[in-house]
């Protein structure tokens, strides 16, 4: 599955038909009370159904009209029913592209006494324990306990290139449905099965689980207030009607109920939910509740790592400073020589400079005449013990140290460079070989393209962004700085980052932040809300309420945007559907009295022709408008990043006075049209 | 239409625009209990009615207690008032030995007076003794007033504070109302009324012998009564309730241009300037203005449409002479008082039902079509233009929720008013407070006009003028206007009683949904407000605020009016009145 197989077109023939199936079943009574606007039209059509039976027995004038408002009548139910069936098509279609994933496998459980045993993926429970070999399908969710593998987790991520997972850290975590392509792992299962994740991740895209989130509580409260009072201005007008010697058909007082309450967003609200998963899942993200896709659009604060995030995976050497009196060749030689066995990426950096600038080749070095030196959290320092040299690089403090047990004190002039350089935003390594201080390797962080851009327009929507980074407060001032961000934390543990989520929580503000690591956990389950990479640990996708597939932090900006333009969709159509009321009541309200009060025909500013084709333009357009605007629906009101003030102004124009213009024309149009074909 | 008139309009707003401000800040101080240069003479009063009723000012109340507070204090007042009425013949200050009042009439009264609606269903000179006006129904006018009052404060605490389960008291709110803002300027109100004309007095009715005898009518009685201190309450309370049954039009209510205009200010001068207090006690001065703003702008509709129908006069009367002149106001001066034209009966019957007031200088059913519709539509928007006192302001601040609501996800976020974000609980005490009022008038209206024996047959007119006015009196009731249309006889059983109950619904059961709403708004974190945050301070909001008044007022009513003043009035045009 390529990530362009993914972007589903909204009018795909497989889909459509489905959903015109299921359209029909939503009829189901029970399955409409979820939606009181649509069950009130769906009670109207089963009315003027059982009156237009009636007066097909009695041979009553006027079945032409009152059959054709029936079945526009039942047409308006059905279009919502297709708005909300198309929706949920787009998941199903997911849905079965994930199932394939979810092949029959055989596990080989690991037995107390060491051997294996063969049992059926579905019959592996929480804590037992499986060898996976090249080839095979991993069973379940787990984590390795054992070994190293290279994993093809294509299956979920769509991404085809493989990745490394291994024992202990932060990269242990597997996903039941993905194939090891080498090596031999041993893992630990940590869900029964049904609740795995790629369960879940059907589940989820189906809508099977889906639950109202608590904005469309809000907004359906609303629209089924709105119902009542317009049930009440319509069954109150008939009495009216009656007094005014003007009494009206039940044909008539259901079209005006069901074009005046909102159907337009009451057949689209499901729609619009189910949608907006639909497209965090298209960018490849799964959020486990649709209250984190409607606070992601609150969001006041995104926490964002520097590392990975903010720049390029890791600093680069840029440069090898030599103190005075040292040659840079001499430096350089130093600096690769412990960094061959360095494996960390800023170690094959400073390999790789020294190779590209000084045409030093990159050395085979054998066990017996080097002594490798590792990191250590005590020592901070790594390095090399070769042929006599003895080569140290590690933080300024260290070298210093390093440097004076020898008796003579670090030159002022080290301090100096290594101020300088943290101060610009790098971070400087010091080489110093047998006591001596050599000189400075200048590491860079190199800020991603196009940060600075994304971080103005976050700025613009009210959205402070917040640079995590363990680099002292000078380096990361300058990072920040040169990145755009609105404020960082320096030197931060897990603990830090915690506090500061909690203090923005006590301000009111909502959090988000992006996490992996086991430490992590806790922030992410405290953040409103916590996308968790892919990549990342067990107990981190768990705190999270998101996981991204692609374990790509700067997708946080993307999820924000996706839960702003899912809100914005929602209060766009609802305005728009309450803005056309007033072009209906143009048309119906005369054509119900201008029988009684021809002088009542002055309201009729559309000039529609008849009261019976007044009153079906109006019955059509408000069911010909579901289908309209579905794919509006579907793919969201267009999301820019502008202030509220100005996004306001923008969608009450189109949105708001478009909603009362539109109408206007479109009943105008529909009741040309049916005149020409003779229908009223 | 005169300039004339025109600048009598804008003397007018230009006044209330002036006093905003002053009236915001001194009511601001008052409710948060600041020092105010009142409270040398008022505090050591204050002390002394805590002392005696036991009332501890410095415990807050959770919006639960503080509702039931207000209902018992308003269940005690209006039983009561239904007692005296009951048994005033036997009681003192009874000159004209009026007879005690019959059951419904008396509910109809206790429940008009408690509500701040005051409907008078009864002709006050020959009902109501001298008793009944001060103890019961000038009472009433106090603290049904200063209910309402302390409810707006209640709400903009439940807006203002963050985390907390309180409201303030409801004791301490009523007493600071009634002691600091409503007694003081009645005090300087009745003075100055007295200065134009006012009666104030306990004397039995006047007898006068006419100097031109018509037929058997060889005198007339003139009533007398403490006038100007019912009169000052009666606007400055937004109650209405005439002491007369002409109210502001009889020239012991109202006699001269200046007392006229006098009255027209107490009207709205509270609600406008609680509009201040709003933005002072929650900090953002500048949505309290966007809230005045948009209340002036449907003012300003509203005069303009009424002033510009009667102006223009009934196009049937075609022999007679309505154009302005030196010597006469034109127009349509059917049940106007010369001494007020057409301009100034256009604005007071405008204002009295922006506001939820009721008195009248004029007769609303004797306006042209369009403009008996801009006092029946000022009233079916719930009266939130200004409004009664209180009641206008957290009526509209509903609406702000509500539009908040629809219009800010717009933004792309949860709504936000004010830094509390707008949930479902909210939303469904927002429209549990907004169904109220359709359902009441509506659904009493729609019975009584298909009801020939006790509906219909009190109309005085056919018609949709008949329409219209069992409209307006379902509307009045429940809006807590009080104004009549006339041209109907409503005091009989059934109309007292339903549009008894009518003012209960809409006083009381739109009262505790929106105390619950301030309660829970109170209970809120605050969001600080950044760029993304919905903004409701600007010019922009004031549209919108105003469109969703207005949409959400005409979609409910437009079907209901449009048989009623809309036909009339086109009817007219072509001809034919009611």
């Amino acid at each position: 599955m390529s990530k362009a197989e993914k972007k589903l077109a909204i009018w795909n023939a497989q889909i459509i038909t489905r959903a015109l199936v299921d359209s029909c079943k939503k009829l189901n009574p029970i399955t409409m009370m979820k939606n009181p606007v649509m069950l009130v039209v769906e009670v109207g059509s089963v009315m003027t159904t059982i009156l237009l039976l009636r007066d097909i027995a009695t041979g009553a004038p006027g079945i032409g009209f009152a059959l054709q408002i029936t079945l526009w009548l039942w047409f308006t139910v059905l279009f919502a029913n297709f708005a909300e069936a198309m929706a949920e098509g787009r998941g199903k279609a997911q849905a079965d592209n994930l199932r394939k994933a979810k092949t029959e496998t055989i596990a080989h459980r690991l037995l107390p006494n060491g051997t294996t045993e063969e049992v059926p993926a579905p019959r592996l429970r929480r804590d037992d324990v499986v060898v996976v070999s090249a080839g095979e399908f991993i069973p379940g969710d787990g984590e390795i306990i054992e070994g190293v593998a290279s994993v093809d987790e294509s299956a979920i991520t769509g991404e085809s290139a493989p990745v490394i997972r291994e024992a202990g850290g932060d990269r242990s975590a597997v996903t039941g449905g993905t194939r090891v392509l080498s090596d031999q792992i041993k893992i630990r299962i940590t869900s029964n099965p049904g609740e795995t994740f790629i369960d879940r991740m059907i589940a989820l895209v189906e809508g099977a689980e889906r639950q109202k989130t608590p904005n469309e509580i809000a907004l359906n409260i609303l629209l089924a207030g709105l119902t009542i009072v317009f049930l009440l201005a319509v069954v109150t007008l008939q009495p009216f009607a009656i007094y005014s010697s003007a009494p009206q058909t039940i044909f008539v007082l259901v079209s005006l109920l069901v074009c005046l309450i909102p159907t337009t967003i009451g057949g689209l609200l499901s729609a619009i939910g189910i949608a907006g998963m639909d497209r965090l899942i298209q960018h490849n993200v799964l959020a486990m509740s649709g209250r984190a896709v409607e606070a992601a659009g609150d969001v006041n604060t995104l926490l964002l790592d520097k590392t990975g995030t903010i720049t390029l995976g890791n600093r680069q050497a840029a440069e090898f400073i030599p103190l005075r009196g040292v040659d840079q060749s001499e430096l350089a030689d130093a600096a690769q020589l412990s960094s061959l066995a360095d494996e960390t990426p800023e170690g094959r950096s400073i390999v790789v400079l020294a190779k590209e600038k000084y045409g030093l080749r990159g050395r085979e070095l054998t066990a017996h005449e080097a002594h490798f030196i590792p990191f250590t959290a005590q020592t901070r320092m790594s390095g090399i013990n070769y042929n006599g040299r003895e080569i140290r690089k590690g933080a300024v403090d260290a070298i210093e140290r390093y440097v004076s047990t020898n008796g003579t004190p670090a030159p002022k002039e080290m301090r100096e460079v290594v101020e300088r350089i943290a101060k610009s935003g790098g971070t400087p390594l010091v080489v110093a070989e047998n006591h001596r201080p050599l000189g400075i390797i200048y590491l860079k962080d190199i800020v991603k393209g196009g940060m600075k851009e994304r971080f103005d327009q976050l700025r613009a929507m009210g959205i402070r962004t917040v640079m995590i980074t363990g680099d002292n407060p000078l380096t990361a001032a300058a990072i920040a700085r040169e990145a755009g961000v609105d404020d960082f934390l320096a030197e931060a543990k897990p603990e830090d980052k915690m506090a500061l989520i909690k203090r923005e929580q006590a301000e009111g503000k909502l959090v988000a932040m992006t996490g992996d690591g086991t430490n992590d956990a806790p922030a992410l389950a405290q953040a409103d809300v916590g996308v968790a990479m892919n990549t990342g640990t067990q107990a981190a996708k768990e705190a999270g309420n998101m996981v991204d597939l692609d374990s790509n932090p700067t997708k946080l900006i993307e999820v924000v945007e996706i839960g702003k333009q899912l809100l914005m969709t929602r209060g766009a159509l609802t305005t728009f559907s309450i803005a056309n009321d007033v072009a209906k009541y143009f048309a119906i309200i005369p054509a119900m009295f201008s029988t009684a009060f021809p002088v009542l025909n002055a309201l009729n500013i559309m000039k529609l022709a008849t009261p019976q084709s007044a009153i079906l333009s109006a019955v059509i357009f408000n069911a010909l408008i579901i289908i309209a605007l579905i794919p509006l629906a579907l793919t969201g009101v267009k999301y820019r990043p502008l202030s509220a003030a100005s996004l306001l102004r923008r969608n009450l124009l189109v949105y708001g006075l478009g909603g009362v213009i539109v109408p206007f024309i479109g009943i105008k149009l529909i009741d040309v049209v049916i005149v020409a074909l003779g229908l009223a | 239409m005169t300039l004339n008139g025109w600048l009598q309009i804008l003397f007018f707003f230009a006044l209330i625009l002036a006093v905003t401000k002053p009236l915001g800040v001194f009511m601001a101080h008052v409710f948060n209990r600041e020092r105010t240069w009142l409270d040398p003479i008022l505090r050591p009063v204050e002390r002394l009615i805590y002392r005696l009723t036991g009332v501890d000012e410095t415990r807050e109340m959770r919006w639960t207690e503080y509702a039931l507070a207000m209902l018992l204090f308003s269940g005690v007042s209006m039983v009561v008032l239904y007692l005296i009425q009951r048994m005033q013949a036997w009681l003192p200050f009874n000159p004209q030995k009026l007879a005690n009042i019959e059951p419904s009439s008396a509910f109809n009264t206790a429940a008009s007076f408690t509500t701040n609606t005051n409907w008078q269903s009864y002709v006050p000179e020959v009902t109501m003794s001298y008793l009944t006006q001060m103890a019961g129904l000038a009472y009433h006018n106090f603290v049904s007033a200063a209910v309402g009052i302390a409810l707006a404060i209640a709400f903009i605490r439940g807006i203002a504070r963050r985390e907390q389960n309180t409201l303030g008291n409801f004791w301490v709110d009523l007493t600071r109302a009634t002691l600091w803002v409503l007694l003081p300027f009645c005090l300087v109100g009745a003075l100055l009324l007295v200065s134009q004309g006012v009666v104030q007095n306990f004397k039995p009715y006047d007898t006068a012998k006419l100097i031109d005898p018509q037929g058997q009518v060889t005198e007339q009685v003139i009533a007398q009564g403490p006038v100007a201190s019912q009169e000052a309450i009666k606007m400055w309370g937004t109650n209405g309730g005439g002491f007369f049954n002409a109210n502001s039009s009889h020239p012991f209510e109202n006699p001269t241009p200046f007392s006229n205009l006098l009255e027209m200010f107490a009207i709205f001068a509270i609600s406008a300037g609680l509009t201040y207090t709003l933005g002072k006690m929650t900090g953002a001065q500048k949505h309290g203005w966007a809230v005045f703003a948009a209340m002036a702008l449907l003012f300003w509709i509203g005069i303009a449409t009424a002033y510009w129908a009667e102006a223009k006069g009934n196009p049937i009367l075609s022999g007679a002479d309505q154009v302005a002149s030196a010597t006469q106001s034109g127009g349509n001066m059917e049940g106007k008082e010369v001494r007020f034209g057409i301009a100034n009966s256009a604005l007071f019957a405008t204002i009295t039902t922006n506001a939820s007031c009721g008195a009248v200088n004029s007769m609303h059913d004797s306006f042209t079509p369009l403009g008996g519709l801009v006092p029946l539509a000022n009233i079916m928007l719930s009266e939130v233009i200004f409004g009664g006192v209180g009641a206008g302001l957290y009526g509209i601040l509903i609406y702000v929720v509500l539009a908040v609501f629809i219009a800010g996800l717009m933004v792309g976020r949860t709504p936000e008013y004010l830094g509390k974000k707008i949930e479902a609980y909210d939303v469904k005490m927002a429209m549990l407070n907004l169904l109220i009022f359709p359902l009441t008038i509506l659904v009493f209206a729609a019975i009584s006009s298909v009801s020939p024996d006790f509906g219909t047959s009190q109309l005085n007119n056919a018609g949709p003028h008949g329409l219209s006015e069992i409209l307006y009196a379902f509307s009045s009731g429940t809006g807590n206007n009080g104004s009549a249309f006339a041209g109907i006889s409503a005091n009989t059983y059934w109309y007292n009683t339903t549009i008894g109950v009518a003012m209960l619904f809409g006083r009381f059961l739109m009262i505790i949904p929106m105390l619950a709403l301030a309660g829970n708004l109170g209970r809120k974190k605050t969001v600080p407000p950044s760029l993304g945050t919905f903004p409701v301070t600007t010019p922009l909001f004031t549209t919108l605020l105003v469109s969703v008044i207005i949409i959400v007022g005409a979609l409910t009513f437009f079907p209901a009016l449009s048989l009623g003043p809309i036909v009339e009035h086109l009817l007219m045009q072509a001809g034919q009145t009611f």
